[in-house]
């Protein structure tokens, strides 16, 4: 399929993204469904989300969203103006660092509010 | 690899050119519904602070709701296409594959009805504010 380099990476990290982010969506759907349970079911189990591991798994979800939102927009970018292919590398590694500039702060207003 | 990021061509027609369109336009939209949901609720609010009545809040303001249809719809099609294109990528038997995209089929019939059910239903009543239209039991 691909001969390896930052092209595979994005195409691969793309890919798993979207499906783990794709499952998600089925989830939430079915919590979010509950509500129409009245206060009591819909309180309880959205309690649920409250525990520490899906606190963490929401902050490995931001940082799927982030990567897929920008590397979606690398795609978009190549595809509108064809002529970026000779630097898509390059802003797949400028994706990479605003992925990280963004992710790190929320990350971290996120774990704070877990301790 | 058909859908791929650097000058791959695009598909030349039928569903699969709609579905490329599809991807790019509905993705440019769900960047800006999706992070600016996760940043209403996950920045602002906080999960320690949702529940039931944060919901009855939140939809008093029309465009929220409209904010969540538009962004559930576009994300269960782009996000349902997306795994479509996984599965017609990996499963190689065409009985298979037929067999898991109708599965699949079937599931986003059930998750944009179960989906967009409680957005078009909740409905604040009086006042208060705090009791809703119910559709369960």
């Amino acid at each position: 399929m691909y001969k390896g380099g930052e092209g595979m990476w994005a195409w691969l990290f793309h890919r798993i993204a979207g499906v783990a982010i794709a499952l998600f969506l089925f989830l939430h759907v079915f919590d979010i469904y509950l509500i129409g349970w009245g206060r009591d079911v819909f309180n309880t189990v959205i309690a649920l989300y409250r525990h520490p591991l899906f606190e963490l798994g929401a902050i490995a979800l931001i940082a799927a969203v982030l990567f897929h939102a920008l590397n979606g927009i690398r795609i978009i970018i190549v595809n509108l103006f064809p002529p970026a292919t000779t630097i898509q590398k390059h802003m797949f590694y400028a994706e990479l660092v605003i992925v990280a500039v963004v992710f790190i702060p929320v990350a971290y207003v996120m774990l704070s509010r877990l301790i | 690899m058909r859908y791929g990021f650097q000058g791959t061509p695009r598909p030349a027609g039928g569903f699969e050119l709609f579905s490329w369109f599809f991807m790019r336009i509905s993705g440019g939209l769900l960047i800006v519904l999706v992070l600016g949901h996760l940043a209403v609720m996950h920045l602002i609010a906080g999960v320690h602070r949702i529940d039931y009545d944060f919901v009855v809040q939140r939809y008093r303001n029309p465009i929220w709701r409209t904010w969540d249809f538009a962004m559930l719809f576009l994300a269960l099609l782009h996000g349902t296409n997306g795994l479509r294109i996984v599965i017609e990528d990996y499963v190689q038997s065409k009985k298979w594959r037929l067999a898991a995209v109708t599965a699949l089929g079937a599931v986003l019939f059930v998750v944009i009805i179960m989906g967009l059910l409680p957005i078009l239903t909740f409905v604040p009543i009086g006042a208060g504010g705090m009791e809703v239209v119910q559709h369960g039991p």
